[in-house]
């Protein structure tokens, strides 16, 4: 049995150790909004946080993260409420949705570690996360909103 | 002042909803026999466009598939707008496959063509008005005032002289025992309250915390998962197979044969993957073992040399006008296989049981999918029931069969829920690309400079041949011409033919279908025209199209927009593009410099005429997506052949388009009274040809062929 500290709960899950954390998550503990997109970390849609990082899900074998804190979508706010699903909503990001989770995790991460990210800087974390409808005009966007009311935040405090 | 439209009596139905409120459905023979077999209200329901619950709530039922281009939010706007609704009371859910729901410019329930918003623009808005008529019709018997003096807004009617109002729900149930109107009442562009406002969509909220349910997200007991190993080699079959390896491996449930391979049979996705590399199959390859892109390109040039095919539009006589004129120009242009690569992989989920067969799949063809299932299982129409997801991604892609064939062979053998995915080397070597076609062209100018003579000879596959055999009558494709045949300019003779040559490559729908390989040979070699003649793309284009025309309010527009004409830094350039496909017309202008030895474009800038805008946020999110799409075909996007086999398997060597290479994105949309066209698919044709002209114009050298590589 496999154990997984993962949105904040523990999990149990019966699976070889060498199964890749992202049908782990999808297959063993029925959390869908994690996405498979290429299976060989060339996608991003199948992002989690581990231990607060960006991390392909598709090629992470679920034994190497068994002592980590695991953060899917499901487990990034319980309400839409974290501020860049709140930018995403704002800015209507979404279009056919698949590659969302993965785009929004790895922004988050992003402004986790640098608050007030450069075009430089998203290009950077979000380079390597497709969209195959083209959302990267809005994710920019986004990305630059939930920027500048976290900066805004700091100002008020 | 409202238009007056009789209502489709014979097929609009209003009745009472299980558990309270109203439906407003479109009544069908087919429905009507199964409800008098069964003699229970619920078989309505099927069939409804909408439904109005005791508490408020409107639930609209969404006939097309939604994957992205926000229809779920469309459709629902347009049945809002005539029932006066409360927008925050609107729900939308996906109709399951039935005749009600058949878009009317395809006689099928099917996604494709643009058509959603141009096929359900009445239909929709009639189901909402008589709604909206029938709940004033029972406020009004409630109050026992003449209709005619009440009014409705935001999901109430009002009678004001007495200051009294009730909410929908309150009188769904009355409202649902009452006849259909004879007519109803249509509003004016001028009277619409949601109808060209940037409505926020319904589908957000779940897209971003990771609730929304695409195909491969369904869940169901017992339900198992299978993976498919298909000979590599396009059309080649499993001539034997060894599973015993494979039924070892933990989880594996069974190794089966069906159409597209050998299957493996999991509990779920990682075992049957595992049980599919230790399978050993020995493959018979087919006819096309030999076959390679140059074999390809090869066989359709010969084509032409033979036989020009069948002519699709003849202006005046062509080699006289070649003749007549003071300079010419002949050129060859190329376009490659694209695949069509959605974020989601194929996938589908089949239930089929001795007497029914459940589906769960995201489609852009419910019906067709209904039709394959009853095929597979000889099952009735009745017993075949559709369950559409969202889509990850569709372009077209969806609207095929082989993924849905898949569930249903692999349900059948393990005699369980099964849910077939495809990896990502599945979808790419396994696609119905959009075809490759070879172009000769030759043009003429006078010696004013005005382009006078347009030749134009296209050699390639027939998507219809494959799709809709019938459609094709002496070797004529509407598809491959699109975009082609109907070029705008007014020249004084002009030639377009098509020869069919079909290599064995399956092509499919791709968005924009004809029209995106179409658009970029024909306005990429009318600017090299235009260069030959030494005038501007723009105002040569301007002189051939009529001045009211709509091609040249969007070219026009966007030129305007884009600063056409005006300097640019150095190393920089500008090209322009326009066409229309599917009743749309759209131009952008593209915005290129090269760095470090590749195309960079920095931006692009769109005018789009779709008539009437219904959700203008919606066809700005369209024309940037229309432009990440076409950019990654412009510049990366290739699919070869070799060996019989799609040398491309994943995204390492099909790449996209990614956030850093994404230019700035302008969208202005032309103010219209039109009757709304669709905006999935007309942004894609002009993206390649507007970049590649820039390219043009910057190197001098035309682009011929694509991707662009300098």
């Amino acid at each position: 049995m496999l154990k997984l500290e993962i949105n904040g709960g523990q999990r149990e899950l019966d699976m070889d150790p060498d199964t890749p954390l992202l049908w782990a998550i999808r297959d063993g503990l029925q959390l869908t909004g994690t996405r498979y997109g290429c299976g060989i970390a060339q996608c991003g849609a199948c992002i989690v946080l581990v231990d607060g990082k960006p991390v392909r899900s598709c090629v992470t074998p679920v034994s190497s993260v068994t002592n980590k804190q695991i953060t899917t979508i499901e487990g990034l706010s319980s309400d839409r409420s974290h501020p860049v699903q709140q930018a995403w909503i704002e800015n209507e990001v979404p279009q056919c949705g698949y590659c969302q989770s993965g785009q929004i995790l790895a922004a988050a991460a992003l402004l986790a570690g640098n608050p007030q990210p450069t075009d430089a800087d998203i290009d950077d974390a979000l380079g390597d996360v497709l969209c195959r409808c083209g959302t990267y005009p809005r994710i920019r966007q986004a990305i630059k909103l939930a920027a500048a009311r976290a900066g805004n935040k700091d100002e008020e405090a | 002042m409202a238009v007056v439209k009789t209502t489709r009596r014979g097929f609009l139905k209003i009745s009472a909803a299980a558990g309270g409120g109203l439906l407003v459905s479109f009544s069908i023979p087919a429905a009507k026999t199964a409800q008098a077999e069964t003699g229970t209200k619920e078989d309505f329901e099927p069939n409804a466009w909408l439904r109005i619950s005791s508490d408020d709530v409107i639930t609209v039922r969404v006939a097309s598939a939604e994957m992205g281009q926000g229809i779920m939010t469309g459709i629902s706007m347009l049945i809002a707008e005539e029932l006066d609704a409360d927008w925050n009371t609107i729900k939308a859910e996906f109709a399951p496959a039935s005749k009600a729901y058949y878009n009317p410019l395809m006689n099928r329930q099917a996604t494709g063509g643009s058509t959603a918003i141009r096929g359900f623009w009445e239909v929709a808005r009639e189901a909402g008005a008589v709604a909206r008529e029938i709940l004033i019709e029972a406020a009004a018997q409630e109050w026992n005032v003449l209709p005619n003096i009440c009014r409705t807004e935001k999901g109430a009617v009002f009678h004001d002289a007495s200051q009294r109002s009730l909410r929908y729900g309150e009188i769904a149930s009355v409202a649902a025992s009452l006849p259909v109107p004879t007519s109803v009442f249509l509003k004016e562009p001028d009277e619409f309250v949601l109808i060209g406002k940037s409505m926020p969509r319904l589908d957000t909220a779940e897209k971003v915390d990771g609730s929304a349910i695409f195909g491969s997200d369904i869940q169901l007991p017992g339900l198992l998962t299978a993976v498919v190993v298909r000979c590599p080699v396009i059309g080649g079959k499993a001539k034997s197979y060894n599973s015993k390896q494979a039924m070892q491996v933990k989880g594996v449930r069974k190794v089966t044969r069906i159409t597209s391979g050998v299957a493996v049979i999991a509990d779920h996705f990682w075992a049957a993957m595992k049980g599919r590399d230790a399978l050993s199959i020995k493959w018979d390859e087919g006819p096309n073992a030999d076959l390679s892109s140059k074999s390809i390109f090869t066989s359709f040039a010969d084509a032409l040399d033979n036989d020009a095919g069948i002519t699709e539009r003849q202006d005046g006589n062509i080699k006289d006008g070649l003749k007549a004129a003071n300079k010419t120009l002949e050129a060859v242009y190329t376009a490659p296989y694209q695949a069509h690569a959605c974020m989601e992989p194929m996938n589908a989920t089949a239930d089929v049981r001795v007497d029914s067969c459940n589906i769960y799949v995201g489609t852009q063809g419910q019906t067709a999918t209904q039709q394959t299932a009853m095929q597979l299982t000889g099952l009735p129409e009745e017993k075949v029931k559709v369950h559409s997801t969202y889509l990850g991604g569709g372009f077209g892609r969806r609207s095929e069969q082989d993924f849905i064939t898949d569930a249903v062979e692999c349900s059948q053998a393990a005699g369980k829920p099964v849910k077939v995915i495809w990896t990502r080397e599945d979808d790419i070597m396994h696609d119905q690309y959009r075809p490759a076609t070879y172009n000769q062209l030759r043009g003429g100018i006078d010696a004013s400079g005005k382009i006078i003579a347009w030749q134009h000879r296209i050699a390639g596959p027939s998507i219809l041949s494959r799709v809709f055999p019938n459609a094709v009558k002496e070797g004529r494709d509407s598809t491959s011409t699109m975009g082609a045949s109907d070029i705008p300019y007014a020249f004084d003779s002009a030639e377009v033919s098509y020869k069919m040559v079909n290599p064995g490559v399956p092509v499919g729908f791709w968005r924009s279908v004809g029209s995106s390989q179409n658009a970029y040979v024909t306005e990429c070699f009318f600017d090299e025209l235009a260069a030959l003649a030494g005038r501007d793309p723009l105002q040569a284009r301007l002189q051939l199209l009529e001045e009211e025309s709509r091609h040249t309010g969007v070219l026009s527009l966007a030129a305007e927009k884009a600063d056409w004409g005006k300097a640019l830094p150095a190393g920089r350039a500008r090209g322009i593009a326009v066409a229309k496909s599917f009743n749309t017309w759209a131009a952008q202008v593209a915005e290129v410099s090269i760095e470090r030895g590749r195309v960079r474009v920095h931006r692009v800038t769109c005018a789009i005429d779709c008539g009437l805008a219904i959700n203008p946020d919606s066809i700005r999110a369209q024309m940037e997506s229309a432009v990440v799409y076409g950019l990654t075909a412009c510049l990366k996007g290739e699919i070869t052949i070799a060996g019989g086999k799609v040398e491309q398997n994943n995204f390492d060597n099909y790449p996209l388009l990614r956030i850093d290479e994404c230019p700035e994105i302008d969208v202005h949309i032309v103010d219209s009274e039109e009757s709304p066209s669709g905006i999935g698919e007309p942004g894609v044709p002009p993206v390649a040809p507007a970049v590649a002209n820039a390219v043009f114009a910057l190197t001098g050298k035309p682009v011929r062929s694509l991707p662009i590589r300098l």
